[in-house]
């Protein structure tokens, strides 16, 4: 009994495990390019993007795994995204509501939740052929490798760029290259730590 | 499952008015708080730029087709200042939205950018404490100074390599100063502040000129 | 303020390039732009939706949403346009221009999940563009994207033949070409 309760929880933890690394979203499966581009110019702001788009994920997937017997196969698509965006519209709103400051500056980028290639793309190859709790450990999986490489792309940008962690001053702003805060930047950040992870982490 | 037409349609349907329920409800919960968020970030800017008070009215103008709001503030029921909130659609990334506190004599108290998406580093300075524009213009009585960069033959100073950025401010600055001589019962229309680069940008001859409001477009 | 029809022409193809300075639309920028004939096709797929989009959203925005009071909706009904929209044209090129369905159609499904779409016709709200200014800025920042595009898999195609270290190949190598790039498009900042 215990062994197969520590094998379920092993599994389990490998389904987790296997979204933040080894299918991670943005370093290997290179999906949801825009907002892990345009989001991360502090790290808070990385932060703030990939929990918005892991509570999204989660929800979504969840719902998705649990109605997907429901659903026509032609209007799999339409239907899923219907319900992606509902959950971006809710998302959007209670961000608006209760953190209104990281709303503002992720600007446009919520919105565009509902068109990140990795919502609909866990949707359709995981959530419509898993069960409501498989589909919920992938969100959180997957959410947490996407939150991971944004924060860190955000902290490397924003300590290069404007010699700050977290907000933070590390008090050499005057003196870092600004470059890394606007766009070049951030292609360049996300190529090099592709490089680093490339090197390093991938088998 | 098997796709027809008939249960294509129905899901859909069912799917879409589920969803939109969903919404509908979320949004009446958080109305209130986006509301209340609203607010404090108002009363917050209007702390920063205005000498204490207990009261404000609030009034809506017009100037250059943009949407100005106007705060009267007073305590005790005497009117100790202005705030002002202003735009540009003339920053180098568009949009730029401050809020100018003025005494009862048009003394610009403080400047509080709300809204920008500058450059970071360059343009985006204009958000610092004691940065030039600021510092060139705080504790300025607004009739006696030319609200226009120094570039420009005005007042206030730019930011190094910013001159877009600065113009835009210093027409905003200006545009709040043309609202203020209306609610402050100055003037009686709300005179248009021209483009950066124009000749109009706030001077002191402009009082008493009644000039008809410039036509749309 | 009236911004003149070339200002958002000339601000959305070069300053605010939509894919090097805003990042939209980066799926396909680094999906479709390994060969310059395939991404010529996409811009040109991409710019006639988003003219298309452009029309329909702002009508949609003005004469339903704003008078009914539901622009929380707008997420939501944008995404469901701008996908039956795909469908729509997709249909109606097939039968009308079998020529022009072969050269678009195979771009046309990707289109859906372009951000750059439906962060577009969301950026012309926002900016409260009239119906025209909207439809010029939709296609200028499409023509920008079909620029950007297509001299990226320009350089592309030349980075083939150069041999990159092996952790530096595919994505990364074109990353880094992009940021070079893009800190090229920054030359035209403050030019409106």
């Amino acid at each position: 009994m215990a062994n197969k309760v520590t094998t379920f929880l092993k599994d389990k933890l490998l389904l987790v495990w296997r979204g933040v690394i080894k299918e991670n979203p943005t370093f290997v499966l290179v999906l949801g390019m825009c907002p892990t581009l345009g989001t991360t110019t502090s790290a808070e702001n990385g932060f703030g993007m990939g929990v918005a788009t892991m509570a999204v994920l989660i929800m979504s997937n969840m719902v998705i795994a649990l109605i997907k017997n429901l659903i026509p196969d032609k209007v799999r698509i339409p239907a899923f995204i219907v319900v992606i965006a509902s959950f971006v519209t809710v998302i959007q709103m209670l961000m608006q509501a209760f953190v209104p400051s990281l709303y503002a500056s992720l600007g446009v980028f919520i919105p565009l939740i509902v068109v990140n290639c990795i919502i609909l793309g866990r949707a359709e190859a995981f959530a419509s052929k898993n069960g409501v709790f498989d589909s919920a450990l992938d969100g959180v999986g997957i959410g947490l490798g996407f939150t991971l490489s944004l924060t860190v792309i955000g902290a490397v940008r924003e300590v290069l760029g404007s010699g700050a962690i977290f907000g933070y001053d590390l008090g050499c702003g005057d003196y870092m290259p600004l470059v890394f805060v606007l766009a070049p930047g951030a292609f360049l950040v996300l190529g090099f730590l592709m490089v680093l992870f490339n090197k390093f982490l991938k088998k | 499952m098997k796709s027809s037409l008939k249960n294509m349609v129905l899901v859909l349907f069912c799917i879409t008015l589920i969803s939109s329920a969903c919404v509908g409800l979320v949004n009446m919960i958080t109305v209130e708080p986006i509301a209340r968020a609203k607010e404090a970030a108002v009363k917050a800017a209007l702390a920063e730029v205005l000498p204490e008070f207990d009261a404000t009215e609030k009034s809506e103008h017009t100037a250059d087709e943009l949407l100005i709001v106007a705060y009267k503030a007073t305590k005790e029921g005497e009117v100790v200042g202005y705030a002002i909130e202003s735009a540009t659609k003339n920053g180098f990334s568009g949009l730029v939205r401050l809020m100018v506190g003025f005494d009862t004599k048009g003394t610009i108290l403080n400047v509080n950018v709300l809204e920008q998406a500058e450059t970071p580093g360059l343009g985006a300075k204009m958000t610092e404490e004691g940065n030039p524009l600021l510092a060139s213009i705080q504790g300025k009585e607004a009739p006696k100074t030319n609200l226009k960069v120094k570039k420009d033959g005005g007042d206030v100073d730019a930011l190094t390599a910013a001159t877009i950025s600065s113009r835009a401010y210093a027409e905003a600055v200006a545009r709040a100063y043309s609202v203020f001589k209306v609610v402050a019962g100055w003037e009686r229309e709300v005179q248009a502040t021209t483009g950066a680069s124009n000749t109009n940008g706030g001077e002191a001859s402009n009082h008493g000129n009644f000039e008809p409001k410039r036509g749309k477009e | 303020m009236e911004l003149s029809y070339f200002a958002i022409i000339i601000g959305a193809i070069f300053v605010n390039n939509v894919v090097l300075a805003q990042f939209l639309g980066i799926c396909p920028f680094l999906g479709v732009s390994s060969k310059v004939e395939t991404s010529m096709g996409m811009g040109a797929a991409v710019t006639f939706v988003m003219a298309l989009s452009a029309v329909v959203t702002w009508l949609i925005q003005t004469y339903i949403l704003v008078p009914l009071g539901i622009e929380y909706m707008q997420t939501i009904v944008f995404i469901l346009v701008i996908a039956a929209l795909v469908q729509m044209v997709e249909i109606v090129l097939k039968k009308v221009s079998p020529s022009l369905y072969q050269a678009l159609g195979i771009f046309l499904p990707l289109i859906t999940t372009n951000c750059a779409v439906l962060g577009v016709a969301i950026l012309m709200i926002q900016k409260e563009f009239s119906l025209l200014q909207g439809v010029v800025y939709n296609v200028a920042t499409a023509l920008g994207f079909a620029l950007a595009l297509v001299i990226f898999a320009g350089l592309r195609e030349r980075i083939e033949f150069e041999e990159a270290p092996k952790a530096f190949q595919g994505v990364p190598i074109a990353l880094i070409t992009a940021s070079i790039l893009a800190m090229a498009f920054m030359g035209f900042s403050g030019l409106v």
